[in-house]
This record gives structure tokens, C-alpha cells and sequence, in this order.
């Protein structure tokens, strides 16, 4: 077995660094846009429901995975996996758990130096005066790298440097005296800041400030059940991947976590509260605070049109200017309130996506922490610059897609599997009950063997070939035409291929055509990346065989 | 708010604070399991499957 010689100092910590790594920007973001795009009260059960038995159990199954591979001082998911099971395949499945945290981390990190300079630009007076328009030119101005308020020459290129070096920096602490100690610090600061501002967002009435309707109209909106929802699949789908990213499960990170903790130690209560406490965040908090606020100055439908361009659009071009209604000094410090919440929660999680790398390098290849925590730094810098440089033709959105997506289904998929079928339930039941501190229903060995399993094969066969519209119903008597939204449909580029067959202008003619370029240019760099750290686990294998028969 | 609402709301907000709280709580008070005598000695062998 292994040694330790990094790991958690306090329990409270272990679950304040799981709870940062799972609440994110989307919890904020995301979330709130998902409820609304499926229909308010008609997502919330969906959603409940999806996370007591897609997310509790993946919980519970990543948390014991790690913590097994933890025993045998494996701290990535390579060899985690390989410790679970003997067909040699599984390293490189695990490699997914690697690929991922790098190439979310690339563009996670660009997006969180925004908010890190809206930080900034809100106590700074940037948005004062501005109406709608002006803050979104704000922000396409931002993001094209033209020349900032504050005169810097490439600012955004200058705020993720900083963001990049202190997540780097951090990292490059260890485990107790960085990651922990930020969590400590962070998870509450953010925890106080969305009360509050969820409060005030909550209690806007019609004609203050220039609202047009009182916040409740929001929370109206968004807790009426729709019970007719229960029968679409496309709100399904679309409250499964919601759990997904919000939990920040099927990424590798918590199994990274969770192998530093002891033997001894509980998972089964950890990993709950963790859980809980994200859902805390996003629902009690996050459903409280962007809705309401926007359904009071844009109205419902006001609202869902904001929504349609995305949960950027709404949190960097929409939300400044309402924030800045409440008044010049109470709206900069709302502002700069929501961006550090947005920069706390975005930190934690990013740290947590640093750890798989470091883990690996340190276990298979004997570097030093920190060199490995500086070598992350360097892949990220060298991966996010298309991001940043090729913003407009969708680099960000590609990384987004297939890293912080697709491979998320994937991997729970194929993770779900092994512990289920390969590992055998009856060993993975024992891994989650081993020293539980709290009683696991015995239904969940069911639902981890047979339901979780099933829903995200079904998850991930809806993604893949979705039709039009999201109706099912055409589907299944027959007319299967795929949605551009398809993973299928999505590979093949069909929606910047018809933008091209019915463009006239030529200056929009030579844009989509280097659009194609770069966005088959981006994921040929993402994949050649992936095979690049499969070759490196080959390598760490070989190196184990030599290791042991010498 | 409509009635429905209301009521979704406040049994979903009660239910995912209140969940937190008691989890949250039980971590704090729960002291942490004691190292074994011998820590190798009572320790389940576990036997790796790969490499």
C-alpha cells in the first residue's frame, strides 16, 4: 500500500473543499437558466428527483472509489480504476478523469478571471450609467480584447494571468495549507453573500428602483409544478445534466479528493453533507437571486428572452445593468458582491480540477508538489489561449461542449459500470458502507446496480442522437430527424455548415468558414491532449511492471 | 404567490436547508473514528484487481 503524505487536516475542510468543488458558477448561472428554458415549476421535480438518484449515488460510488484507491496510494483515476478491476482497459477509460479537470480547467479559469474584473469594474464605477445595451457592449468588448475602462491594453489576457497564478499558486501549497484553507475561507464567504443578496433579490416590489414587477412574479414562476412535465423527456435530460455539473460528478475530482481520505474514515456522511450543501447553495440560494431580480426589471418574458442567448449573456451582459438600478453606491456593491460570489465559488472549483494532475504526476512519475502544481499552471496557460484568442469562433464553446459536457455523461457512465458490474455491488456496497457514520438506505444498492446505470446510458443515448425539437413523441412514431443539438449532429457541424449553405455576404462567408477551421482545429487539440495522457498512463504502467519485476 | 407555489417552494427550501443543517451538524458532532491497535494488523487486506 501506498504511503500519505499529503491529505485533508480537518473533516470540516475535506467537506468544505468537496462542497467549493461542486458549487460553481453554475449553480448561479446555470441552474437558473435551465429552470427557466424548461418551464420554471416543471423543471424543479424533474431535477429533485434526478439528484436522489443520479447524483446521491454517483456521489456515494466516487466518493468509495477513491477512497479504495486511496489504500493503494493512487490519488487520479487511472489507476483508482485499475486498482478495481483486471482488464487493463480501464486506465484509459480512466484518463477521462484527467482530460477533463485540464481541458475545463483551460477555459473554467478564463471565465473566472471575469468575474474576478467585473470584481474590479463594479466597485470601479464601470457600469454606472450604462443601460442594457451599453453593459453587454461592455462585455463583447471585454471578450474581443478591446481596449478596457481602465485603459489596459488586452485586460481579460491580464486578469486570467492573475486568476491562472493564484489557482496555481494554491495549489502549489498542498492540500491542507492551500486548498483547504481557501475552502475554509471561500464556501462561507460565499454561503453569506448569496443570502444576502438572494434576500434582497427576493423582496424587489413593482415600481422600486424602476422594477416593473415584484420578484415574486419570479419565484412564481419558477416553484408553479407543472406535473405535465413528468412525461417530456427533454426536461428529464435536461434536469439530469443539470445534477451533473452541479455535483461535479463524472470529472475525476472527487475521486482525487476522496483518495486522500483514511482508511478509517466515513465517506457515506461526508459525501452527503457535500452534496446537501450544494444543493443548498443552488436551490435555496441560487433559484433566489437571478430570476427574481430579472423577471422584476425585464419581466417573464423579458427574461426568457435573455435566457435564450445563454447563461453568460444573462450573467455578464444583463445582470450589471440591473444590479446598478438599485442605485450607484448599493448596486456597485451588490455587483461586486454576486462577481465574488461568482469568484469563490469559481476558485473552489477550479482547485479541485488542478488536484487529479498533480496526483498523477506525483504517484506515477515521483515529481515534487510543487513543480507539478506549476506544471498544471503551464498546460493551462498553453490551453486556454485559444479560448481567449479565438473567443468568436467558438473555441470556449468547444471546450465547453465536449470537455465539460459529453465527457462528464460519458465517463459516470462507463465509472458506474465498473463499480457496479465490475467492481460487483456487493464489494462496492461494502467500500460505502465501510465506517459510515450514518445509515445508507439499503434501496440504494438497487439503484446504484440497476437505476443509475440505466439513466445515464439513457442520458447519454438522448444526447446523442436528440430529435428536432426535443419531440420525443415525432421520434418515436417515426420521425427521428436529429436535432442540431445532437451530439451527432453537434460533431458533424451542421449547424455552422447550413449558416454557410444560406450565407450571401462575404465578409459572414469567410467568418464561418474560418469558424469551422478553428472549431475543428479545437477539437483535435482536445483529443490529441487526451491521447497524450493515455500515452503517459502506458508509460506509468510500464514503468509499474519494470518497477515490480526488478 | 399562487398556493401551489408556495407550497413547493417551502417544503423544497425546508427540506434541502433542513437536510444541510442535520448533515452538517452530525459532522461536527460526530468524533472521528479511533486509529485501530494495530493499524496494519486490523486492517481489511484489500487485494488490488490491476497492475
Amino acid at each position: 500500500m501506498g504511503v500519505r503524505k499529503d491529505g485533508w487536516g480537518t473533516r470540516v475542510g475535506l467537506i468544505l473543499a468537496m462542497a467549493g468543488n461542486a458549487v460553481g458558477m453554475s449553480n448561479f448561472l446555470r441552474f437558473p437558466v435551465q429552470a427557466v428554458q424548461n418551464g420554471g415549476g416543471a423543471f424543479i421535480i424533474p431535477y429533485l428527483v434526478c439528484f436522489l438518484v443520479i447524483g446521491i449515488p454517483l456521489l456515494w460510488v466516487e466518493w468509495s472509489m477513491g477512497r479504495f484507491g486511496g489504500k493503494f496510494g493512487h490519488h487520479s483515476t487511472p489507476f483508482i480504476m485499475d486498482t478495481m478491476h483486471k482488464n487493463r482497459l480501464w486506465k484509459y477509460i480512466g484518463v477521462f478523469g484527467i482530460w477533463t479537470n485540464i481541458a475545463i480547467a483551460a477555459y473554467y479559469c478564463y471565465m473566472e478571471s471575469w468575474t474576478l474584473s467585473y470584481m474590479f469594474h463594479s466597485i470601479s464605477g464601470s457600469f454606472e450609467g450604462l443601460d442594457q445595451n451599453g453593459v453587454a457592449s461592455f462585455f463583447d468588448n471585454y471578450i474581443n480584447l478591446g481596449t478596457s475602462t481602465f485603459g489596459i491594453p488586452w485586460e481579460p489576457v491580464l486578469f486570467f494571468l492573475v486568476c491562472l497564478f493564484l489557482n496555481t499558486y494554491i495549489l502549489s501549497k498542498g492540500l491542507e495549507k492551500g486548498v483547504e484553507k481557501v475552502a475554509k475561507i471561500g464556501v462561507p464567504l460565499l454561503i453569506v453573500f448569496g443570502i444576502f443578496l438572494a434576500i434582497k433579490g427576493s423582496t424587489i416590489s413593482a415600481g422600486d428602483n424602476g422594477a416593473i414587477y415584484d420578484s415574486v412574479d419570479g419565484l412564481n414562476f419558477l416553484w408553479t409544478p407543472d406535473f405535465s412535465s413528468i412525461w417530456s423527456p427533454s426536461v428529464w435530460l435536461a434536469a439530469a445534466g443539470q445534477v451533473f455539473f452541479t455535483l461535479s460528478i463524472g470529472m475525476g475530482t472527487v475521486h482525487c479528493y476522496a483518495s486522500y481520505v483514511k482508511a478509517k474514515d466515513d465517506i457515506a456522511l461526508s459525501a452527503m453533507s457535500s452534496g446537501w450543501m450544494n444543493e443548498f447553495v443552488e436551490v435555496v440560494i441560487g433559484s433566489f437571486i437571478l430570476i427574481p431580480i430579472g423577471v422584476a426589471y425585464l419581466g417573464l418574458d423579458g427574461l426568457k428572452e435573455m435566457v435564450n442567448l445563454g447563461a453568460l449573456s444573462l450573467g455578464f451582459k444583463t445582470l450589471p445593468y440591473l444590479f446598478m438600478q438599485w442605485g450607484d453606491i448599493f448596486g456597485a456593491i451588490s455587483s461586486f458582491l454576486f462577481f465574488s460570489l461568482l469568484f469563490f465559488a469559481g476558485i473552489t472549483s477550479s482547485l479541485a480540477m488542478g488536484t487529479p494532475w498533480i496526483g498523477f504526476l506525483k504517484d506515477e512519475f515521483n515529481w515534487k508538489h510543487k513543480p507539478a502544481a506549476w506544471s498544471f499552471g503551464l498546460i493551462i496557460l498553453l490551453l486556454a489561449l485559444p479560448t481567449i484568442f479565438f473567443f468568436k469562433y467558438g473555441v470556449f464553446d468547444e471546450y465547453d461542449y465536449w470537455a465539460g459536457t459529453v465527457s462528464l455523461v460519458v465517463f459516470a457512465l462507463l465509472e458506474s459500470i465498473l463499480f457496479a458490474w465490475g467492481f460487483g455491488i456487493t464489494r462496492g456496497w461494502q467500500e460505502i458502507t465501510a465506517n459510515a457514520e450514518i445509515k445508507v438506505p439499503n434501496i440504494y444498492k438497487y439503484i446504484i446496480k440497476f437505476v443509475t446505470p440505466v439513466l445515464l446510458l439513457w442520458v447519454f443515448i438522448g444526447s446523442l442522437v436528440t430529435p428536432k425539437d426535443g419531440n420525443w413523441e415525432a421520434a418515436f412514431q417515426g420521425d427521428w430527424t436529429l436535432d442540431d443539438s445532437s451530439i451527432i449532429k453537434t460533431l458533424m457541424n451542421s449547424k455552422i455548415k447550413d449558416k454557410l449553405a444560406n450565407a450571401t455576404d462575404p465578409d459572414t462567408i469567410a467568418f464561418l468558414e474560418d469558424q469551422l477551421f478553428y472549431v475543428n482545429a479545437s477539437r483535435l487539440l482536445l483529443l490529441s491532449v487526451f491521447i497524450s495522457f493515455a500515452l503517459l498512463v502506458y508509460i506509468a504502467y510500464k514503468r509499474r511492471i519494470k518497477n515490480n519485476q526488478s | 404567490m399562487n398556493v401551489s407555489a408556495l407550497i413547493l417552494m417551502v417544503v423544497t427550501v425546508g427540506t434541502v436547508a433542513g437536510v444541510t443543517i442535520y448533515l452538517f451538524v452530525k459532522v461536527l458532532r460526530t468524533p472521528p473514528n479511533p486509529e485501530p491497535d494495530s493499524y496494519n494488523a486490523n486492517d481489511d487486506v484489500e487485494e488490488r484487481q490491476g497492475l
